[in-house]
């Protein structure tokens, strides 16, 4: 059986840990309040012949290195290249959600998009056409009711067509200024001479634009790494921290 | 090394002095993308419903009805866990003894020798009898009660009242959320520091984590409130006063934690409070069984099989100790008389500092251990219900200075052995760890020494 890495993205208290917890059976701490997984949890499921490993990670608005969850979600979803990535976003608030999913989109191509809390976006007559989402993320956009188990076929299906590569997806990549974009272009190919098709150069190009040492530093180190016999050491460390103990 | 040698260039190549405007250009057009989607595939059917949130919000935060509010809750959830444990309680403890007496009767019957018969079931039955019956039904009721509150989205409301506060004191708001979390256990509650991200402010909220009562003092504070405190009332009254002096410990440990987070932040400390964005989330309502359910299985039966484990050594131990005899008295009493003198001018004694020393690797055995401790010793009274613990306590010669003094040393010493190793982790420094020792230590010591100096000097005991 094949084991495809799925990791679950999103902003602060969007129902992360709730789908994490209906399908994976396991019971990280959920509640209503933002902040509440500070760590990555780990947990795996089976559907059909393909075996699921979830990474939980910590909610979040942005994936600048503005904080160290930042940094954790965002050098997971880069350097250990997840099968898929799960983006949850909440239909009750898919503004501020959609922000953090423009960003993931500049960053990988294997993106299902989540739509949770759809029960609780109907009782506040919130509705969202899901397919014309879709058409405009350019990547399945699914909407699911985490906490009572609503959708989860559908998506589990998404995942396993979309590990298996059997979903093509054309995410829609952001247009910046055209100052920008003339500095982004110029960068981006001279980026991916350098590091090829290991790591998405637009986005790289414009993590050095913007200036973002602490992704450089990284970069620099996997680089390294990669020429000493290419021994990763992100995935131990990253899943290293995962929630031990109980929290209240 | 080629390719790293090309990237360094590469980064030595872009001019450092535009980044501000790149980052604000890049939100910008993250912002404008966004809105643009949504008002694409978005229909908002009823306006109104929106902003229910925005309404219970002006409430629950509101200047003046936020604090009263947020008490009566607690309050309300004090009262409910007094209430509703008292007679499961006492239903368990005599369940405990009726099996305990049939174990002395299977003991006798295959003629096992004493000391076996004291290690197993004068030991380590009683003791874990006494950790369950005392800890399972309170646990049961407050666990639940709180994850409903927290899954329907009040705590960050907390947060907020609460913000101002620590604002003053130098700390950081969401310190109010970590201490939240210590009310179920301190050292899962250092781990959830994690969400402050300023160093000094983190350290703060570590160094005071403790002086919010986790579930291993609850237990103690509730008994000992009920035993002592409301001993002139009955029924209704009587948990309304029991409750009221738990929510006075509760508040004391907050008037405790803003104190020694100001005094900290204007010397070792010293900093401003920086600036944070609180979200607050939108009022869902709770899958109420489901949530009884998972905080039942995961906080109630995961607090309790640790008590336990811990438990049911130090009940070995210490009745071993107290019936290993060296020259004229046991290792026990030893120990505790060289104690007690120390003890006495905390308006403690020396069984209940003994206990506190024992029961370092978790606050659930410190009240069993001081039980043992007694009986060990003198009077074998079989425990069948609440009162005749009472009676225990007073043929040792406490007073209701003593319940005070040991509620208000248990909510002020020493972070428990799990909090100290977590502490440990999360800062790798010994001196800061020392420090989180040592603080609760020294106030715990002076507290309880001028309470029991004061109410002596004015002749109330």
């Amino acid at each position: 059986m094949r084991t495809y890495t799925v990791a679950l993205a999103g902003n602060p208290n969007t129902g992360k840990s709730t789908l994490f917890n209906a399908l994976t059976g396991l019971k990280q701490h959920t509640g209503n309040w933002s902040g509440k997984t500070v760590s990555l949890a780990s947990g795996h499921y089976e559907y059909k012949d393909a075996r699921f490993q979830f990474i939980d990670l910590p909610g979040t608005y942005s994936l600048f290195s503005n904080s160290a969850d930042e940094e954790v979600a965002r050098d997971y979803i880069i350097f250990e290249k997840p099968d898929v990535t799960l983006l949850v976003l909440d239909a009750t608030a898919l503004e501020r959600s959609l922000n953090l999913a423009l960003q993931v989109l500049e960053m990988t191509d294997r993106v299902i998009v989540c739509l949770n809390l759809m029960d609780e976006a109907k009782k506040k007559g919130i509705q969202v056409n899901a397919r014309k989402l879709a058409d405009q993320l350019g990547v399945p956009v699914i909407p699911i009711s985490a906490r009572n188990n609503e959708g989860l076929d559908v998506l589990s299906e998404q995942l396993l067509l979309m590990s298996t590569g059997q979903t093509p997806t054309k995410p829609y990549r952001m247009k910046y200024n055209e100052q920008l974009e003339a500095q982004i272009s110029g960068l981006e190919s001279q980026l991916r001479d350098i590091v090829g098709d290991e790591y998405p150069a637009r986005w790289l190009a414009i993590r050095f634009l913007d200036g973002d040492r602490k992704l450089i530093a990284t970069l620099k180190e996997r680089l390294k790494a990669a020429d000493k016999g290419g021994i990763s050491l992100g995935t131990a460390k990253a899943l290293g921290s995962s929630n031990s103990g109980h929290s209240f | 090394m080629e390719q790293l040698k090309r990237l360094e260039a590469l980064t030595a190549a872009i001019p450092s002095d535009q980044v501000e405007d790149v980052r604000e250009d890049i939100v910008g057009e993250l912002f404008k993308k966004s809105r643009e989607l949504c008002s694409d595939a978005v229909t908002v059917t009823n306006r109104e419903l929106l902003y229910r949130s925005e309404r219970l919000d002006r409430i629950f935060t509101s200047k003046l009805w936020g604090f009263p509010i947020m008490l009566a809750m607690l309050g309300v959830i004090f009262y409910l866990t007094i209430a509703g444990a008292n007679v499961p309680s006492s239903m368990l403890a005599s369940f405990f003894g009726w099996v305990e007496g049939y174990l002395t009767l299977a003991f006798q019957a295959i003629h096992a020798p004493d000391w076996l018969h004291g290690v197993l079931i004068l030991g380590l039955f009683r003791g874990t009898a006494w950790v369950v019956s005392v800890m399972l039904p309170p646990m049961a009721i407050f666990f639940p009660a709180f994850a409903l509150l927290e899954n329907y989205g009040y705590l960050p409301r907390v947060a907020f009242n609460l913000d101002r506060l620590f604002k003053k004191t130098g700390a950081h708001g969401k310190q109010s959320l970590t201490m939240a979390m210590g009310f179920g256990c301190n050292a899962a509650a250092i781990m959830s520091t994690r969400i402050i991200e300023s160093p000094r402010e983190r350290m703060l909220a570590i160094l005071t984590n403790n002086f919010v009562p986790c579930n291993g003092r609850w237990p103690t504070l509730i008994l000992l409130a009920s035993l002592f405190m409301a001993a002139g009332f009955s029924g209704g009254a009587q948990t309304f006063v029991t409750a009221s002096v738990v929510m006075g410990m509760v508040l004391i440990g907050v008037v405790v934690t803003l104190t020694v987070s100001w005094g900290l932040s204007k010397t070792a400390l010293k900093g401003v409070p920086s600036h944070y964005t609180l979200e607050l989330p939108p009022y869902r309502k709770p899958k109420i069984l489901n949530t009884i359910l998972r905080s039942t299985l995961d906080k109630t039966i995961y607090v309790l099989r640790r008590a336990i484990i811990v438990a049911a050594p130090a009940g070995v131990l210490t009745w071993i100790l107290a019936n290993i005899y060296v020259g004229d008295s046991s290792i026990l009493i030893h120990f505790v008389s060289f104690l007690d003198p120390f003890a006495r001018a905390l308006g403690l004694d020396g069984f209940i500092l003994m206990a506190f020393i024992i029961g370092l690797p978790a606050n659930e055995i410190v009240l069993p251990i001081l039980l043992m401790g007694y009986l060990a010793t003198g009077s074998l009274t079989e425990v069948e219900d609440m009162f005749a613990l009472k009676q225990i306590f007073l043929d040792q010669g406490w007073t209701w200075l003593t319940a005070l003094n040991m509620m208000l040393f248990s909510l002020l010493h020493y972070p428990c052995g799990t909090t100290l190793v977590n502490i440990w982790k999360e800062t790798k420094s010994a001196k800061w760890t020392f420090l989180s020792f040592a603080i609760p230590t020294a106030i715990a010591i002076g507290v309880t020494f001028l309470v029991a100096q004061a109410a002596r000097a004015l002749g109330w005991v």
